[in-house]
């Protein structure tokens, strides 16, 4: 089979939103645990946290099945950068994962379920360890700092790959790749 | 000065005699120690510390002459939601990374006319030490059917949670929160 010249439409669509998600989520996630209680956020931004982190791991696992199913682009670079950046986006998955993994065992520890936006509930399956919230909770918290610390290094090395080796591999992941290459 | 040393002697025999010690049945769950505070001034919530361990002596006759030391593992901390017993041991609350222990030592015990006590001893949470009293009472103390003896009490008390560093703001009707012990000791 011949690889095909740019990413897969819902592969795209899918890594450019979770981008976004990803960021988002960091953010309101450090901001959220240091509201007042009578913040009017202090209900609804967990709420909301949680909601589209459920969402996020739902598509992640779509994702996951769409890119295991599909051919990639050519990679570029040398076979150290190659092998580093395959290494790099497991490694991103695996956070990811761990990260849905902890935070749904922090809000499910004592069996409740958890509610995305009111629409359903994701039921909670109680504690397999003691002092789970605690322990999910550090988890959390160094995996999301260790995501956004990889995904920084994962989008410089997409503009070092643009604008120094000024080959195709931000351009595939933006869906327009030039014919020649 | 030997008539003395005899009456120290004496003393220490006699009391020792009388104010039998008591470890608090936390083994077999017969001790709780609970906690309440207003929820925005609408509702109590309730909670309670799971582990803790403790001592009393005490003496019928000579209730002055008691003692009692309660140690809490403040992690134990349970108000039958996860979420919040999280958000209640991180440091907002009792933070209990660095103040694992809570404790009371009592130092004197007063018996007022109605029976009831005034139990006053030191109160260590959060890493304050304060002095405080509870109001406690003698619920029974007798033979158990399996050999033993054991005598319990129920006692309350009120604290500032800004007398002891705790300064999250849960809101003007939620300042304080009401303590509750009920303790059954097994004579040692």
């Amino acid at each position: 089979m011949k690889a095909p010249l740019r990413w897969n439409l819902n592969i795209i669509v899918i890594h450019w939103l979770s981008a976004f998600v990803v960021i988002g989520m960091f953010a309101s996630g450090l901001w959220m645990v240091d509201l007042t209680y009578y913040s009017d956020w202090y209900k609804t931004a967990p709420h909301w946290h949680k909601s589209v982190g459920l969402l996020l791991a739902a598509v992640t696992l779509l994702r996951v099945s769409v890119r295991v199913g599909s051919s990639r682009p050519p990679e570029h670079g040398a076979t150290w950068e190659i092998w580093l950046g395959r290494l790099g986006h497991l490694a991103l998955y695996g956070l990811l994962f761990t990260l849905f993994a902890s935070g749904y065992l922090i809000s499910t520890a004592d069996g409740r379920g958890i509610e995305i936006f009111n629409w359903v509930t994701v039921p909670g399956a109680g504690a397999f360890i003691e002092q789970q919230e605690d322990i999910a909770g550090e988890v959390h918290f160094y995996v999301a700092w260790s995501l956004i610390i990889l995904a920084s290094l994962h989008a410089l090395a997409a503009f070092k790959h643009h604008f120094f080796n000024h080959d195709q591999t931000l351009k595939q992941m933006l869906g327009f790749t030039s014919s020649k290459n | 000065m030997k008539k003395l040393l005899l009456g120290l002697t004496a003393a220490l025999v006699f009391s020792g005699a009388n104010a039998a010690d008591y470890k608090i049945d936390t083994k077999g769950a017969h001790a709780s120690i609970n906690f309440k505070i207003q929820h925005l001034g609408y509702s109590w919530l309730t909670g309670r510390f799971n582990d803790f361990s403790g001592t009393f002596s005490y003496d019928e006759n000579n209730p002055g002459a008691s003692d009692i030391r309660v140690s809490i593992d403040t992690a134990s901390v349970d108000t039958n939601h996860a979420e919040r017993d999280k958000h209640l041991r991180g440091d907002d609350f009792l933070d209990v990374e660095k103040y694992p222990e809570a404790k009371f030592v009592s130092t004197d015990i007063k018996t007022m006319a109605d029976g009831n006590m005034k139990v006053m001893g030191d109160f260590t949470l959060h890493g304050v030490t304060k002095p405080i009293t509870i109001e406690a009472k003698k619920i029974g103390e007798g033979e158990d059917p399996w050999g033993g003896y054991r005598a319990g009490f129920s006692g309350t008390t009120k604290l500032a949670l800004k007398d002891f560093g705790i300064d999250y703001d849960l809101g003007p009707a939620s300042q304080h929160v009401m303590l509750s012990l009920h303790i059954e000791g097994v004579k040692q």
